[in-house]
């Protein structure tokens, strides 16, 4: 029997990865994991884009991807400059620790 | 040379605007003698520029200088006719002698500089209001001189009764503009426009006899306020908290004759009306009698002349309102000479008496200031409406008007001749109690006659008031001749013709004054115990002329007391416990809010997406849930 790869193995993976991503976000402290954590996510959104593009044979959804792409790229740049002055600061990346603002 | 005539007005206005800057750098009296020659200079100006007139050649033109507001008909523009040119040879003229007189009377005075900004500046407004072409600039100049007026009797302004005295003005001349603006804009109304060409010529055939009674009414209450005449007039007795020169300006000779200007200048309006010109007149008789009786018991020298002033205003109310204008206007110049006069000559025996001015402490003055006692003597002659000196001619003209009317006019013209004696008798009584009998001088007073600043203007305000009588007599009506092209649209009032009636009305007003006069001085001419005695012998009425009827009470008790209740009540029972309860109770509200949510900003970024991450499974799971 041949496998046949179904865009429903695509979603699955998709959601895999995106809770993978979620769930880092809510339990790590370190802001680089943190980051890297919003990254699967975005790309796990991006699977989704593809697969339903492909699914209904409309370039649109392959079309999203690239503005996500860009986006993300933009992101990474701010971000990881953040957490690097953050980081020169207080010889740590710990979120926890920035609660300054708080009530 | 009418383009040129709004220089008259700047160049007042220039050295305002110079001392203001530069005042203290040129110093006094240096800073004095430029107003001076300013307003010296506006004479000049307007004496070449009303040649024309004198000579019957010019009906008056009008300048457009600077389109201001068209719609309204409101531009800054001259309207030079020979009544606009007459109030400025008056302003201008009477004004110069009393800047020359300030020089020597402001002598010492730290704000000496400031003195002549606020004098220079009321000049210009004055000129303003009369040279306006319109009823827009002419309410402009018309608050502008209040703004002047209070700042110059609020001058000395360590002094609270001074700064008291300002703010009275203020208010009570702000009752009197609140009637003239709801008559300029029943005005506009009715005539969509303001400019004097515009209402005057076209008014016979727009203006209905109720209208014109409403809009006469209600310049009847601005010219009051301004003029203070009943019930308006309690501002300007406690004006005299001014320096001398400015009463002797503001509140004798220029500004307070603004209102009798308006009325004069609205004549056509007043004409059509049946009844506003009679309640003008009656009025001013009123006042005129009023304020008399309060000026015989006045002891301070200077309130004396402010009830005057007052009852003089109802004899100009007097004329205008019974369409005798050229009479009012008469009376209005040589008013300015003789009051003017008479101000600065109690200015002299102030400044000369260390700033004394209870009469009870003077007498025997003649003696130390033998040029402001003659002065005084012809100003006092003159008010008194002995002939030939200028007020016998302009009173008895009044009089004249009033007579010839008839009707209801002969109870004012009564109330006119009971008024010129009253006058006669407490002028009098001023005179021989500063100047005649014996000295009742507080220990260390040193009276001296005052510089030659001060006398020289004294000398010429006395000769205008020796002359000025003639320009208008029953035999040679000069002044009427040269006023005619400004009423040209109302038919006058004239005193009756004929020898034989003027003799008769002029021997009883000369007989009322000599009465009066020689009364007085019968009377005050002895030591001050049997005068004292006489005035006791009167009572209470005594007592209350010289509290002015208590008309101050009456209006603190009727009118400032409630106001004061109200004003109090809207503070403190309703500002403080209902807008600020609401304003303060939003605030508090917001903070109780704010002290229970803010357990919500942990500052933990993960606490955050764990929140987000819920909601937006919320939010999926409603969205699946309401699809389904």
């Amino acid at each position: 029997m041949s496998l046949v790869v179904t865009s429903g193995w695509y979603m699955t993976l998709a959601a895999v990865l995106f809770a993978l991503g979620a769930l880092g976000i809510l339990i790590r402290r370190n802001a680089l994991v943190m980051f890297m954590c919003i990254e699967l996510m975005l790309n796990a959104v991006n699977l989704t884009f593809v697969a339903a593009g492909r699914a209904l044979g409309n370039l649109d959804g392959q079309l999203a991807v690239f503005f996500v792409l860009v986006v993300a790229a933009a992101e990474v740049v701010v971000g990881l400059a953040i957490i690097v002055a953050i980081f020169r600061r207080r010889q740590s990346a710990s979120v926890d620790e920035l609660s300054e603002l708080a009530g | 040379m009418s383009q040129f005539l709004w220089i008259i007005i700047a160049l007042p206005l220039a050295s305002a605007v110079f001392l203001h800057f530069a005042g203290r750098r040129i110093g006094e009296p240096r800073a004095g003698y430029l107003a001076t020659l300013s307003v010296a200079g506006s004479f000049a100006l307007a004496l070449g520029a009303a040649l024309p007139f004198f000579q019957g050649e010019s009906h008056g033109v009008t300048v457009n200088i600077w389109e201001w507001m068209p719609a309204i008909g409101a531009a800054l523009e001259i309207n030079w006719d020979p009544l606009a040119a007459l109030m400025t040879l008056i302003i201008t003229g009477v004004g110069a002698l009393i800047h020359l007189y300030a020089i020597g009377y402001m002598h010492g005075e730290a704000r000496f500089t400031r003195f002549f900004v606020y004098l220079n500046l009321f000049v210009a407004s004055m000129l303003t209001l009369v040279l306006a072409g319109n009823f827009a600039m002419l309410f402009m100049g018309w608050e502008l001189v209040g703004l002047c007026s209070f700042l110059l009797i609020s001058f000395w302004s360590t002094r609270p009764s001074a700064n008291a005295a300002g703010k009275k003005a203020f208010v009570v001349n702000r009752i009197g503009d609140f009637g003239f603006l709801v008559g300029l804009m029943l005005i506009f109304a009715t005539f969509s426009t303001l400019s004097y060409a515009g209402i005057f010529e076209r008014a016979e055939e727009v203006l209905s006899p109720g209208m014109a009674t409403a809009i006469g009414l209600l310049i009847l209450i601005g010219a009051a306020g301004k003029s203070a005449q009943i019930p308006l007039y309690v501002w300007l007795p406690d004006a005299m908290e001014g320096p001398t020169p400015v009463s002797a300006l503001i509140h004798a000779a220029t500004m307070v004759t603004a209102g009798v200007y308006v009325i004069a200048r609205s004549a056509v309006i007043f004409e059509i009306s049946p009844i506003a010109g009679p309640i003008v007149a009656t009025v001013g008789a009123a006042t005129a009698l009023w304020a008399a009786t309060i000026a015989l018991a006045q002891k301070d020298i200077k309130r004396v002349l402010a009830y005057s002033t007052i009852s003089q205003l109802g004899y100009m109310f007097l004329a205008v309102g019974a369409a005798g204008h050229v009479a009012g206007v008469f009376h209005l110049m040589t008013h300015a000479f003789f009051k003017a006069l008479l101000f600065l000559g109690a200015g002299s025996v102030i400044h000369g008496m260390a700033d004394e001015q209870n009469m009870e402490k003077m007498g025997g003055l003649r003696k130390a200031m033998p040029i402001t006692a003659v002065t005084m003597l012809i100003g006092t002659i003159a008010i008194s409406g002995i002939p030939p000196l200028a007020g016998f001619w302009s009173k008895d003209e009044i009089l004249g008007v009033a007579f010839s009317r008839g009707g209801w006019f002969w109870v004012l013209w009564i109330v006119g001749l009971v008024t010129a004696l009253i006058t006669a008798f407490y002028m009098t009584r001023q005179f021989v109690l500063v100047f005649l009998g014996e000295p009742r001088w507080t220990e260390g007073v040193h009276p001296h006659e005052s510089p030659r600043t001060m006398t020289l203007p004294l000398i010429a305000l006395a000769g205008l008031s020796i002359v000025g009588g003639l320009l208008n007599t029953p035999f040679r009506t000069a002044l009427e001749h040269f006023l005619e092209p400004s009423f040209e649209l109302v038919a006058l009032t004239h005193p009756p013709e004929g020898l034989g009636m003027f003799v008769l009305l002029a021997g009883l007003s000369t007989l009322a004054g000599l009465a009066g006069a020689g009364a007085a001085f019968l009377t005050y001419n002895r030591p001050a115990e049997l005068w004292g005695r006489f005035e006791a012998a009167f009572g209470r009425t005594w007592t209350l002329w010289s509290e002015g009827y208590r008309v101050d009470d009456l209006y603190w008790a009727t009118l400032v007391k409630p106001g004061l209740r109200a004003a109090e009540a809207a503070a403190f029972r309703f500002d403080t416990p209902i807008i600020d309860g609401a304003v303060n109770g939003a605030g508090r509200l917001v903070r109780a809010a704010a002290s229970k949510g803010r357990g919500l900003q942990t500052g933990m970024v993960r606490s955050y997406g764990a929140l987000f991450a819920a909601g937006t499974v919320a939010v999926i799971g409603w969205i699946i849930w309401r699809g389904a």
